[in-house]
């Protein structure tokens, strides 16, 4: 039994939870995803860049109709990280209402258990919260 | 330089569920219709262009050749997501353009039924016992939902939220008010998928699906087909006075994907690539933005059509707000813009649009749109924008004659 990240660009074993990009060497450009070249600039030579955990959102909805299995309503939005990069992922731990969410909202990062496998396995995600 | 590239004819079917008919009907009917609207049959056809995004790998542009007409011409299958129908178009003015045909018809096409939310995407095996790291991401499981989303409506609410973080006056009021207009633009136009009058109350409350869009705020699934029938200009002069007289110019023709930007790589950019077409469709054409009689653009979303305001230019920068809020957009506004009622009423038959866009300015410009026409309408901007992304504008001026 192990706890895995729900993707591979959020790092769980190296300190805080935290969220981690490629940085192209060349351009400077960030991404999450498994990379053949910099689409910005060309380049294939890439670094790993640990990024901030905190943010302001910089926009939002509320979801109400969804897939299925995955309760509604519940808050996506983009995150403009301090230091650098954008990251979508939902706003957490607040009630998902235009009320209760704001366009410039500082938050963290914050993680959660969203599942467990047949072998015990934890499903770990992650997600911003307003900091109070 | 090579010659301009006119409409010669050009139609849509009604746009709606049309469970009585298949994909290839739906073609067929738009395609013989614009041949006869043109004057002309398949038999001078020297160039196919056929949309179908759903059925990509169907080869409609051959089935539709067994239906309407097998005269062995090239048949170019296109899919380029919400921009098909425009880019099947494109490829055929292409051909035109290149001396390799005189006339070509495109025909954009599809039957979505209740085909529900498009783009959640992903692994659709929540639920399954081994969580191993797989894709580009990584990912052990199904993320919608999870970490953010990807649903259509929702990415479409987050780039206009995106667009009221940048700038003042724009809120769930105003992004109704897009809905509130196009909804009543509709009732005008027979063809459209609904026709019924909202108020700006009803839309508000009506059934929220994504914060800021309501279901009135989101274009219905829909079936429907369109297809034009394009002629270069040497040949449009050998053609009689009045297939010269109905012509229509295409001043214009782009398509543009979206540049690298940092935040386009966890959310769609549909700005960029937007606002880069129409500044090179304006310079092409020759025109700016407020010698546009009529513009139908692609308001997938009620959050969609007021960024594209700004995209398009035809308000100030940062002033989509306050141009829905003086009615700028309205059929009686400064500039019209989707008097066709807009996806949100008329529908969003993917292969189709591109084209139906195309087919609305056309018919303004003829002078035939009935109860709908914007008077002494002499210019007019067609644009649609498929993510992945995808932008297709094209900019038509009515014949001279």
């Amino acid at each position: 039994m192990a706890q895995i990240a729900i993707v591979d660009y959020l790092v769980i074993d190296d300190g805080a939870p935290h969220l981690r990009a490629w940085e192209s060497v060349d351009s400077g450009a960030l991404y999450f995803d498994r990379r053949n070249a910099d689409a910005n600039g060309g380049g294939t030579e890439f670094k790993p860049r640990k990024l901030e955990a905190t943010g302001t959102v910089r926009s939002f909805t509320i979801v109400e109709r969804g897939v299925p299995g995955v309760p509604v309503p519940y808050t996506s939005a983009l995150i403009d990280l301090d230091g650098g990069g954008c990251v979508k992922a939902n706003v957490v731990n607040t009630p998902a209402t235009p009320n209760d969410i704001s366009l410039g909202m500082r938050v963290q990062l914050t993680t959660w258990v969203a599942g467990t496998d047949d072998d015990g396995n934890e499903a770990v995600c992650f997600g911003y919260e307003p900091i109070a | 330089m090579s010659e301009d590239v006119w409409i010669l004819g050009t139609h849509m079917t009604k746009f709606g569920r049309h469970g009585d008919a298949d994909l290839i009907d739906l073609a067929s009917q738009a395609a013989l219709g614009a041949l006869s609207d043109g004057g002309v049959t398949i038999h001078d056809m020297e160039v196919l262009g056929c949309g179908s995004l759903f059925n990509s790998m169907a080869g409609v542009g051959q089935q539709l050749q067994k239906q309407i007409g097998q005269t062995g011409i090239p048949v170019y299958n296109v899919a380029n997501a919400c921009a098909t129908g425009a880019t099947a178009l494109r490829t055929v003015l292409l051909t035109i353009k290149s001396g390799e045909a005189d006339m070509g018809i495109a025909v954009g096409v599809e039957q979505m039924g209740k085909g529900g939310l498009l783009g959640a995407g992903g692994k659709g095996d929540r639920g399954r016992t081994e969580y191993k790291p797989s894709g580009r991401y990584g990912s052990v499981m199904q993320v919608e939902g999870l970490v953010g989303t990807g649903l259509m409506p929702g990415v479409f609410a987050q780039a206009g939220m995106e667009y009221a973080y940048e700038n003042d006056g724009v809120g769930f009021e105003q992004f109704a008010k897009v809905a509130e207009k196009n909804h009543a633009h509709s009732v005008l136009n027979p063809l459209a998928h609904y026709q019924k009058e909202f108020t700006l109350e009803e839309i508000m409350s009506a059934q929220m699906m994504s914060y800021p869009n309501t279901l009135l705020m989101c274009c219905p699934n829909t079936d429907g087909a369109a297809s034009a029938v394009l002629v270069s200009e040497s040949k449009l002069r050998t053609l009689s006075l009045e297939q010269q007289r109905r012509a229509v110019k295409i001043s214009a023709s782009v398509l543009t994907t979206d540049p690298w930007t940092e935040r386009a790589q966890v959310q769609p950019d549909v700005n960029t690539l937007t606002r880069n077409a129409a500044v090179k469709a304006y310079e092409m054409a020759g025109i700016g933005p407020k010698d546009l009689d009529l513009v139908e653009l692609h308001d997938c979303f009620a959050t969609a059509e007021l960024i594209h305001y700004d995209n398009l230019m035809l308000c100030e920068p940062g002033g989509a707000g306050e141009w829905i809020d003086k009615r700028g957009p309205w059929r009686d506004g400064e500039t019209p813009v989707n008097v066709s009622g807009g996806l949100i009423s008329k529908g969003h038959p993917i292969g189709a649009t591109g084209i139906a866009n195309i087919y609305e300015v056309a018919t303004h410009l003829r002078g035939e749109a009935g109860d709908r026409q914007i008077e002494d309408a002499k210019v007019g901007l067609a644009h649609v924008i498929g993510l992945g992304s995808a932008c297709g504008v094209h900019i038509l001026e009515r014949s001279g004659l």
